[in-house]
């Protein structure tokens, strides 16, 4: 896993985090931009602070929301003038969702995203239904008896299941 | 009525816009099914890569106005083109049809999407490069849900074999205009922009082969049919789809949401 940039030693730079470590994702506000990996760097300029972000999905509609969500936060505490730059490259993955998101996540009723693994990131072969899906256990139960029922969920990122045991139905983070 | 724009699409630009037009028109098509669907989940699924698709082609035309350097942003060049500026393939302009056509054509084109953006992951154009290493990921999804969806079919029910080969007759001919090679192509590849399209041939049919099998879906015979959208010569459908896709950035120039 690779972890977001670490903040660097100014007093600015450290209360930027700490801030947008309180910005929740608009889609899923169980878990902040910092938890998702999202914010890759905060810099301070002569002029402002920079705040460097990494879309998830190139259609995802979250990322101007997001966007401004950031600015509002930062300038409400008192930090700014504060800008906005996003950054394509490295490729946002979920293996950058933090330990604590995950929990978050688990907590909210997602499921997770296991790691993505590095030869299906490269290699993307066709792969039969049957062995497509790995086997979840319920967020709610535990139960391991689930099953896929739409590979897009609520939202591009997510993945619909439901538990056979306890009969809820429940989203899966995709790992991407 | 807002006045058309007139492109200078040099071939890297032509290369560039066979990509994403390619990918906003199928993403037209694939929002037609917004509440139109067979079921909900599908309903959703169906925008949800729509959206992914409208992402990638905003990226690319974003780029695109860059490299032309003539002040055109993605707006302008997604809504205030003629027919003949759009260098998609035929294929995605094809009418929606039924679910069996939809997905059956999505996995003609997410298959030879995730071949190319693997590639292009690799491009000597490093705003390209980081464009396509997010659409690799994408397009893998899409290829996974078309699959599926093409081997439920074709293994289902009468009607549903019925109406998965019917799509198949029809489609096919329209898959051979994604390998066609030409001048663009050469120059692409000379300068390590992308991949000769050509040369991702083997690869798709190999994968389609795959879910044929799995499907039980005959490969057609090749035919001598070729479709020439990607040089800006379109089917009758395109017209009727961007007559639709402009009306309100023509009707309200500038228009912004």
């Amino acid at each position: 896993m690779i972890p977001a940039a670490q903040p660097a030693a100014s007093a600015r730079v450290a209360a930027v985090w700490e801030v947008l470590a309180g910005v929740p994702d608009p889609e899923v506000p169980a878990v902040s931009v910092c938890d998702l990996g999202i914010v890759r760097d905060v810099v301070e300029h002569a002029d402002g602070v920079e705040i460097i972000l990494t879309p998830t999905y190139s259609g995802c509609p979250a990322t101007e929301a997001i966007e401004q969500d950031v600015l509002a936060a930062v300038r409400t505490a008192g930090l700014g003038p504060v800008r906005v730059s996003l950054q394509r490259s490295p490729a946002w993955t979920t293996d950058w969702i933090s330990a604590q998101g995950r929990a978050k996540l688990l907590a909210y009723g997602i499921v997770p995203p296991g790691p993505v693994a590095a030869d299906t990131a490269v290699a993307m072969r066709f792969i039969p239904r049957a062995r497509a899906a790995a086997a979840l256990n319920c967020p709610r139960c535990g139960s391991a008896a689930t099953q896929q029922l739409s590979a897009f969920g609520s939202t591009a990122c997510k993945s619909l299941y439901r538990c056979i045991t306890c009969r809820e139905p429940f989203e899966h983070f995709k790992a991407l | 009525m807002t006045q058309s724009i007139e492109l200078r699409a040099s071939a890297d630009l032509q290369y560039l816009l066979r990509l994403g037009d390619t990918a906003l028109i199928l993403a037209q098509r694939l929002g037609e099914w917004c509440g139109h669907a067979p079921v909900l989940e599908e309903d959703i699924a169906l925008t949800n890569m729509a959206l992914d698709l409208v992402g990638q082609a905003r990226a690319v035309l974003t780029h695109v106005g860059e490299l032309e350097g003539r002040g055109h942003d993605e707006d302008q060049l997604a809504f205030l083109r003629d027919e003949r500026d759009y260098y998609n393939v035929t294929l995605v302009e094809l009418p929606r049809g039924d679910f069996a056509w939809t997905v059956l054509r999505n996995l003609f084109v997410a298959t030879w999407a995730q071949l190319l953006w693997e590639r292009l992951a690799r491009s000597s154009d490093p705003e390209l490069a980081a464009i396509a290493a997010k659409a690799v990921k994408e397009s893998r999804y899409h290829q996974r849900h078309a699959a599926d969806w093409v081997v439920r079919l074709a293994d289902g029910t009468d009607e549903s074999r019925r109406r998965t080969l019917a799509a198949l007759d029809a489609l096919w001919p329209y898959t051979q205009e994604l390998f066609e090679g030409d001048a663009v192509d050469d120059h692409a590849h000379a300068s390590g922009l992308g991949p000769r399209w050509a040369d991702l041939r083997d690869a798709w049919q190999s994968e389609i082969t795959a879910v044929f099998g799995e499907a039980g879906l005959p490969t057609p015979a090749a035919s001598r049919f070729r479709s020439t959208g990607r040089r800006g010569v379109h089917s009758e459908h395109l017209g009727h789809l961007l007559s639709e896709m402009q009306s309100l950035q023509r009707a309200y120039p500038g228009g912004q949401w």
